[in-house]
């Protein structure tokens, strides 16, 4: 594990990367007792202040803080993405693995469909979903969740086919153990690498993804400062006070920059021989 | 390519439509929207619901109801709209032809702008113009389109204030503003995908420079350009046509939040417009329309792959 790590920070993108995840966890954890102000906390001769000693990084079109509703907002985005992805990750990896267990015709069968399924685009998928929920961050989640698994059952399915061939597997089918035995106890535990550095990767989608439904109005819902709608709130007032749709972008765009260069840190770290 | 490969290329993109009209069915039905309720509002009568209900059918077991849809949907009849009254596959497949016309722009934009980035990246490999591009690349596709279009919205109807920043005017009424209004929406999705498409081209050339051919092209005494152009070029861009396939999914996902933004009639303004108006045929017609234009590109992509590339044999 140490091992791993001293290898991903290496590289300054896996180090860099390392160091943003840190802060984001830190903000997630810490977010509500650091900010300065309440995240709700309207101030009328504030109104669009610009980023200042009072506002660091400026107040909105209410004289909210920016900077607190941020910082409290980082709660509403990135853990419901990880949510997302885990849930999307283990569904997947569960139809990848039995996929590959069963083989001939139900593989086929199981894969195609998947491939077919994938054929609806992601934000498309996410969409319809939420429309039969109805709005929300929780529905949010669970549509973004859906979207996943096909894309991760395909990776989880083509690393599983060869798992399926060893010795081990061989064995247990051997011994008569049942099939969801050998799914859960001797093929899921071999696959893990591989899913763990797609899931990563797939984090920074499930951000953007979930701040894309917030931000056409399906996921987190007003007044939360969930950071999608913040983006969605302020194009308003992008002319007249920048910061306020600049710095929740931002704040978007590293968290999802975080979790691409550890995804793909971890991809080195694990594969020393793919130097390119 | 031969023919069976064709065939079964073919069958399965009739699959994947098949499948994908099963999902799209299955997730819409479960709307919890009363269809005979959207129609008649609030105050109707149980009669009246009861009537428009065995009207519509909605009574009928659910197998059933697919049946029906798919019969109709299959000679192009996806309904009424439960909002205008219009029938709704006419007014998809209007707003289907704008977003391919805003699609294909900026997939022409993007080819222009990544193909010779991605080769120069290449060439300069770990000097500072390919840090510099490989960084921008990197932004690129970490960052959501609805963050990228706003800033650039932002940025260009600034620099460039003479273009219109949001609307939409046919070009065959009038195809200088058609032109000018397609300008923002194009360069922005352009910058999204000219991350990807750059990506690729990079490391497809680099791969391509240290082939055989291009050593035994110089070799041969051949300019450099002629060997960038003839054989580092086309065949560094075979793998990039895959991609560009790939992105155009992406694309029709992408195409809602730049339509919402630049206030495009298209297909997926029409599809936001539906589903927050909870209007259930044309939720259907805009998802099936959708899918279904995908899994065409994707095969046409396959197949001009096969015919590109001889060497691959598919079985």
């Amino acid at each position: 594990m140490t091992e791993l790590l001293v290898r991903m920070i290496r590289k300054p993108q896996g180090a860099i990367g390392i160091m943003l995840l840190a802060v984001l966890a830190a903000i997630c954890i810490l977010g509500p007792w650091v900010a300065p102000y309440g995240p709700e906390k309207m101030d009328f001769l504030g109104r669009f202040r610009a980023p200042g000693w009072q506002n660091w990084l400026g107040a909105d079109q209410f004289g909210r803080d920016v900077l607190s509703r941020l910082l409290t907002g980082a709660r509403a985005t990135v853990p419901m993405a990880l949510a997302a992805t885990l849930a999307g990750s283990a569904m997947g990896a569960v139809l990848g693995v039995a996929s590959a267990y069963l083989g001939g015709k139900a593989d086929e069968f199981i894969m195609r469909t998947n491939d077919a399924v994938m054929a609806i685009p992601g934000l498309l998928m996410a969409l319809l979903l939420v429309s039969t929920l109805g709005n929300g961050a929780g529905n949010a989640v669970v549509a973004i969740a859906i979207a996943f698994a096909p894309g991760m059952a395909r990776v989880t399915r083509s690393v599983a086919l060869g798992v399926r061939n060893q010795d081990f597997v061989k064995a247990a089918v051997a011994r008569g153990e049942g099939a969801a035995q050998i799914v859960f106890r001797e093929m899921l535990p071999n696959v893990m690498g591989p899913i763990v550095i797609e899931a990563t990767i797939r984090v920074s989608f499930a951000v953007m993804l979930f701040a894309t439904l917030s931000f056409l109005g399906l996921g987190a819902q007003p007044p939360a400062s969930e950071w999608g709608l913040m983006v969605a709130d302020a194009r308003q007032y992008m002319h007249r006070a920048p910061w306020i749709l600049i710095a929740p972008s931002a704040a978007i765009a590293l968290s999802a920059i975080a979790f691409n260069l550890v995804g793909d840190a971890l991809r080195d770290a694990l594969n020393p021989r793919d130097d390119r | 390519m031969s023919f069976a490969w064709l065939l079964r290329r073919l069958l399965l993109m009739v699959y994947t439509v098949v499948i994908v009209s099963v999902l799209v069915f299955a997730i819409t039905q479960a709307l919890p929207a009363d269809a005979a309720q959207t129609l008649l509002g609030e105050n109707a009568s149980p009669e009246a619901l009861a009537a428009v209900r065995a009207r519509l059918g909605l009574d009928d077991p659910v197998w059933l109801q697919f049946v029906h849809w798919v019969a109709r949907a299959a000679s192009g009849n996806f309904g009424v709209s439960m909002r205008t009254g219009l029938p709704v596959a006419p007014e998809m497949l209007t707003a289907l032809s704008r977003s391919l016309l805003l699609a294909a722009g900026s997939l022409l934009v993007t080819l222009a702008i990544a193909v010779p980035l991605g080769m120069f990246a290449a060439l300069r490999q770990g000097r500072v113009a390919d840090t510099v591009t490989s960084v921008i690349a990197y932004l690129g596709v970490s960052l959501p389109e609805f963050v990228t279009a706003t800033v650039l919205a932002l940025l260009l109807t600034d620099m460039l204030p003479w273009l219109p920043a949001t609307g939409y005017v046919s070009p065959l009424e009038n195809a200088g503003l058609a032109l000018r209004h397609l300008t923002l929406p194009v360069l922005t999705i352009s910058v999204i995908l000219v991350a990807h498409v750059m990506r690729m081209m990079r490391s497809e050339t680099l791969d391509v420079l240290q082939s055989d051919y291009v050593r035994a092209a110089r070799l041969k005494g051949l300019p450099e350009r002629t060997v960038l152009v003839r054989h580092v070029m086309r065949n560094a861009l075979l793998p990039v046509i895959t991609i560009v396939a790939l992105d155009v999914g992406y694309l029709l996902g992408g195409i809602i939040v730049i339509e919402e933004i630049f206030a495009i009639p298209g297909i997926g303004r029409a599809l936001m417009i539906a589903i927050t108006t909870r209007d259930l045929p044309s939720i259907q017609a805009g998802a099936m329309i959708m899918a279904v234009t995908y899994a065409i590109t994707n095969t046409l992509a396959d197949v001009v792959y096969a015919l590109l590339d001889r060497r691959i044999r598919y079985d």
